[in-house]
């Protein structure tokens, strides 16, 4: 079997707000195919993480490979970090696919102008192959009746599910997903996660925060657990859950069960 | 009264009506250009630019448009730097002067929409568009604008036809307006509620086409608005 070759890479990422250290130096390599599920209390650090490997939060120090490119960064004269190329930037985010807590779909176009939006305006290619190619990812998460539809006329799991077709879009090496299911109806839950399971059985990398236990240990392979900024356990789901490596994530999962 | 004599006024009055929309038209182009510029100052970031939009903002919204009509019209004619600069062959004639002081003081009232506007826009919207590898121009033009639009034309339109009634106002410079000619026509027959009916008229289909015509625009921007298709 070939070595997997590495499609995300996070060394050693810090970050503070002001007087709280809210990232303290957190390392993670996702492979090709990778799944892995982020876990954490709140204030954990978790959504800052995901949020600093795409610089919508911009990590005080340490590295992020993207599919073996570096970005760059440098210091300001105040000490305090910022991208050397924003372009570089805004290249390596095309390749990132991000799914917000919120939908965050721009609600003056239609859902399938959310989906050609990137791919025709920051990638440049052609309209009509994004069109099908868009139609095509709507048919894939089972809204592909709705393309014409504004988001404010989907219920929050079809605006999800229209968001993960919006990020499949730009074709991405890595999806990241920040609680994609936390702000959703219970009864839509579960529409969402059966979409981000069949993303995981074609084997897309994924990176993704959540609360969801069950598709941590189910679907990932494998569990990053955080803890006041640190990486407190990591590894399969099966070994992870089975409570034997750490204390406190046997406390976090007893209380997240209820 | 008679007929003819309704006639007569009315069409006096209408053949003043391209001056006023001209001046409304010039003065509202000029005041949304400045406008911004304002809001550019008072949303970039640099505190001393702030402070400055937010006096611009302050003074013409504060202060009455009549008074900034004559110190535009009188006051700088009187000052000798004015008379002698480069600007006097444009601040000479009333109507720039009438056209300028009017966009300046909706200049003031536009930018205000314009930040309402802006921060109007969803910041996660934003968030997605930059996570999708948007360069700041791209952003600007593909989600913030197309979203502020969209909320600030209600308050826009608005402005729009309060600036129609302000430039009557313009009358009290020499200008021939619907306005004035109102104001020569009672004073040359003595007849006080004609003219000043029918002037109101005028200047009242106007700013029904205009409403008419913000709201149609409205409505076709926002079909994200209307109800869910069945």
């Amino acid at each position: 079997m070939p070595a997997p070759t590495t499609a995300l890479a996070v060394k050693d990422m810090r970050k503070r707000f002001g007087a709280l250290e809210v990232l303290k130096g957190i390392s993670l390599t996702a492979n090709d195919g990778d799944v892995i599920s982020i876990l954490g209390s709140s204030g954990s650090g978790k959504s800052t993480f995901l949020r600093c490997i795409n610089l919508l939060e911009t990590p005080d120090a340490g590295e992020v490979t993207v599919a073996g490119e570096l970005i760059k960064m440098r210091r300001r004269a105040d000490g305090t970090a910022e991208p050397a190329e924003r372009r570089q930037v805004d290249r390596i985010r095309s390749e990132l696919g991000m799914v917000f807590q919120n939908f965050n779909l721009w609600s003056h176009l239609t859902v399938l102008e959310n989906l050609i939006e990137a791919p025709v305006h920051v990638q440049k290619r052609p309209r009509a192959e994004c069109v099908d190619e868009a139609k095509a990812l709507l048919a894939k998460v089972g809204i592909a009746d709705k393309w014409s539809y504004y988001p404010a006329h989907l219920s929050g799991g079809q605006q999800q599910r229209a968001a993960i077709a919006r990020a499949l879009a730009m074709r991405p090496k890595v999806m990241l997903f920040d609680e994609p299911t936390s702000a959703l109806d219970p009864e839509l839950v579960g529409e969402v996660l059966r979409v981000m399971r069949a993303l995981a059985d074609e084997g897309r990398t994924m990176l993704v925060v959540t609360h969801e236990m069950g598709f941590a240990r189910d679907v990932s392979t494998r569990v990053m657990f955080l803890h006041q900024g640190l990486v407190e356990a990591e590894g399969e789901p099966d070994a992870l859950f089975s409570g034997a490596t750490s204390e406190r994530f046997r406390q976090f999962i007893s209380k997240e069960r209820g | 009264m008679d007929g003819a004599f309704v006639g007569t006024t009315f069409w006096r009055l209408m053949a003043a009506l391209p001056l006023t929309l001209e001046v409304w038209f010039l003065s509202v182009v000029l005041g949304g250009l400045i406008a911004a510029g304002v809001v550019w100052m008072r949303v970039g970031g640099s505190k001393p630019l702030e402070i400055l939009a937010r006096a611009y903002v302050a003074l013409f919204r504060g202060t009455p448009l009549l008074i900034q009509l004559f110190i535009v019209y009188y006051g700088l004619a009187s000052l000798p730097a004015v008379r002698h600069s480069l600007f006097w062959p444009i601040l000479r004639e009333p109507f720039n002067c009438g056209v300028l002081a009017l966009g300046l003081c909706t200049a003031g009232y536009q930018a205000e929409i314009f930040r309402g506007a802006l921060l109007a826009v969803p910041h996660g919207a934003v968030e997605a568009a930059r996570a999708c590898g948007m360069s700041r121009l791209l952003l600007f033009r593909r989600i913030v604008f197309p979203i502020a639009l969209r909320a600030g034309l209600p308050a826009y339109s608005t402005e729009m036809i309060s600036m129609v009634k302000a430039t009557a106002l313009v009358s009290l410079i020499t200008l021939w307006d619907v306005m004035s000619v109102a104001l020569k026509i009672r004073n040359d027959t003595l007849v006080t509620y004609l003219p000043l009916i029918l002037a109101g008229a005028i200047y009242f289909t106007v700013n029904y086409i205009l409403g008419a015509a913000f709201l149609s625009l409205e409505r076709r921007l926002s079909p994200h608005l209307r109800p869910r298709p069945s």
